[in-house]
């Protein structure tokens, strides 16, 4: 089994989830793992992600590829993968890894499961498992073929990186890219808050209907600062225009796996539980006991968050002196 | 200008999902299926889009059972021109490559200019149909898409990605666009938006058809489902009332460093 990982960088920073999906690739194939890397790489990026266990990390950095332009992106994938001929091309289920491997199985014919949290190669047999309906199941998936090219992204957070001793080399991979004028990308527009999106996020602070207003998130972006989490929401504090969009947790929102969830007034809908019961550690901080959230919290705190959150981020603060 | 809206059945955001108890498949007994919710976006933007442009239509199509007939109707009440269903009988279990493979035929035979679809299905979770469909038809799409503004053969896309940031693009058209949830408010069907419904085109068609065969597509299926299972329930947590918030709080936070380890 030969598998060769697609390493996203942003801004020519390599995202440390690619660190997880060549560990992941490592303990599916041993030593036959490969990396490659689409656009500029800082070179601090590039010799830190030599330490996880690939042979050689491939490099096309073409000026088509500094941003993500989809058509470009497939292009020079394809021209990689054809060069290295592995069975597997493994990546994260980052919003552009979700996007291009869609682009990649069309243009290949090549299966693709999305997004999990568990794969094993038995026999050069891929399966794995994966969570639908936001998280309500989880779903056995696999190949109808134990040959052939296929394509795996996982879920972020869910795979340990492990460094591994020795140093993979670097080869710069030279691609004609079709240079099309169908697609551009014309600039990105910096975001208002946070930098970690919540579905890649180890941690999360979020806030439903009880904290009444826009104004009032700030108590949870101050509490994440302490402990640089994410700012989170439910719909209903999504609905009554408390949050962004892009900050929903749930099924019409976003799946999250944080190492740490903190959920503030939120009593727990089946949606939004079913976007964030996979946390490691739940917290729930709530005036009413028999709210549903308190069923799948590793620790319930009953009270008014208005006094609660402001409390946690003192103690948070007291961590770091 | 021709616009295809591509709408999915999902169950609705608040049943309960369960296995049947051979874990083959899902038990939908009585769950009650809509529109999954993001499509919903696509059809309101593909109706305010043919508004803006002018001398337009808007096919409603949705690869499905019967039962998409109410989906299809919803949107032409909406304001769509026409409808389409592509039966799957005995098709149910395609990938979404197979699934895509319709429906790029589908976009093919209309000539579509815009194509339109939600960024994602609430049910399987993949953001996968979309994107292929524009691979298969060798047209670029931007997904998960917030704001969209056409101007003749051009439109300018932006695209939510990490951390609230947007990529903002500039796309020939042909293009699909994958529509999030702040891409629009969905219109309220009107009554007379549904009588006019009943009387808009409302085709049904097999994928013989439309040129595919049943052979092939289950074929080109390259991925499947072979169990479903419960996500593992939770240990019961402990709880903490009746005390001060202080102390509350200083003992959760302990524990979070001591028992749970994740600070």
């Amino acid at each position: 089994m030969k598998v060769l990982v697609f390493i996203e960088q942003r801004e020519g920073k390599i995202k440390q989830h690619a660190k997880e999906a060549l560990s992941c690739a490592s303990l599916l194939a041993s030593s036959d793992v490969y990396g490659v890397c689409l656009g500029k790489v800082d070179a601090d990026s590039l010799a830190q992600i030599k330490r996880y266990g690939a042979q050689t990390i491939y490099s096309i950095s073409d000026e088509g590829l500094l941003g993500y332009n989809c058509l470009n992106y497939a292009q020079a994938l394809c021209e990689a993968i054809k060069n290295l001929s592995p069975d597997l091309v493994l990546g994260i289920a980052s919003p552009l890894g979700k996007d291009l491997f869609a682009r990649l199985s069309a243009r290949l014919e090549a299966g693709l499961l999305t997004d999990l949290v568990e794969v094993s190669v038995s026999n050069s047999q891929i399966k794995g498992a994966k969570p639908m309906y936001a998280g309500k199941t989880l779903a056995q998936v696999g190949f109808s073929s134990d040959s052939g090219l296929r394509l795996v992204t996982i879920r972020p957070n869910v795979f340990e990186a492990h460094e591994k001793s020795g140093e993979s080399s670097h080869e710069e991979l030279k691609v004609a890219l079709p240079g099309s004028e169908d697609l551009k990308l014309l600039e990105i527009i910096k975001g208002s808050h946070q930098e970690t999106d919540l579905a890649e996020a180890s941690r999360i602070i979020s806030g439903g209907r009880a904290l009444a207003s826009e104004a009032n998130f700030k108590i949870l972006r101050d509490c994440a600062l302490t402990i640089g989490a994410s700012v989170g929401a439910s719909r209903a504090a999504v609905d009554s225009g408390y949050a962004s969009h892009d900050m929903q947790v749930g099924q019409t929102g976003k799946t999250v796996n944080p190492s740490l969830y903190i959920a503030c007034g939120i009593s727990g809908s089946i949606q939004h539980m079913a976007g964030m019961r996979t946390s490691k550690v739940i917290v729930s901080v709530n005036t009413d006991e028999e709210a549903p959230i308190l069923a799948i919290s590793d620790y319930a705190i009953v009270g008014d968050l208005f006094q609660v959150v402001p409390l946690l981020t003192e103690e948070f603060k007291k961590l770091h002196s | 200008m021709k616009i295809v809206v591509l709408i999915k059945k999902t169950p609705n955001t608040e049943a309960k999902i369960e296995p049947t108890p051979d874990g083959k498949s899902l038990n939908f007994a009585s769950v009650k299926f809509i529109t999954n919710p993001y499509d919903e976006f696509a059809v309101e933007e593909a109706i305010k889009v043919a508004t803006q442009v002018g001398n337009s239509e808007v096919v409603a199509v949705s690869f499905s059972d019967d039962a998409a007939k109410d989906l299809v109707l919803k949107a032409l009440a909406m304001g769509a021109d026409r409808g389409l269903i592509i039966g799957n009988e005995g098709l149910e279990n395609l990938d979404s490559l197979a699934i895509a493979k319709v429906l790029a035929k589908v976009c093919q035979d209309e000539k579509a200019d815009l194509i339109f679809c939600g960024k994602q299905g609430i049910d399987d979770d993949n953001m996968h149909v979309g994107v292929m469909v524009a691979e298969l038809l060798g047209r670029p799409h931007i997904n998960v898409v917030s704001k969209l503004e056409v101007q003749g053969q051009e439109a300018t896309v932006f695209r939510e990605i990490e951390g609230g940031q947007l990529e903002k693009y500039k796309v020939k058209l042909p293009a699909v666009i994958g529509a999030s949830k702040s891409l629009n408010v969905p219109r309220y069907t009107s009554l007379p938006g549904i009588m006019k419904a009943k009387k808009k085109p409302l085709d049904k068609k097999t994928v013989d058809d439309i040129g595919l065969n049943k052979a092939s597509l289950l074929a080109v299926s390259k991925t499947q489902v072979l169990a479903y299972t419960l996500p593992k329930a939770k240990p019961a947590g402990k709880v903490f009332k009746g005390k001060p918030p202080e102390v509350m709080v200083a003992e959760v936070v302990k524990l979070l460093r001591q028992e749970a380890k994740v600070l």
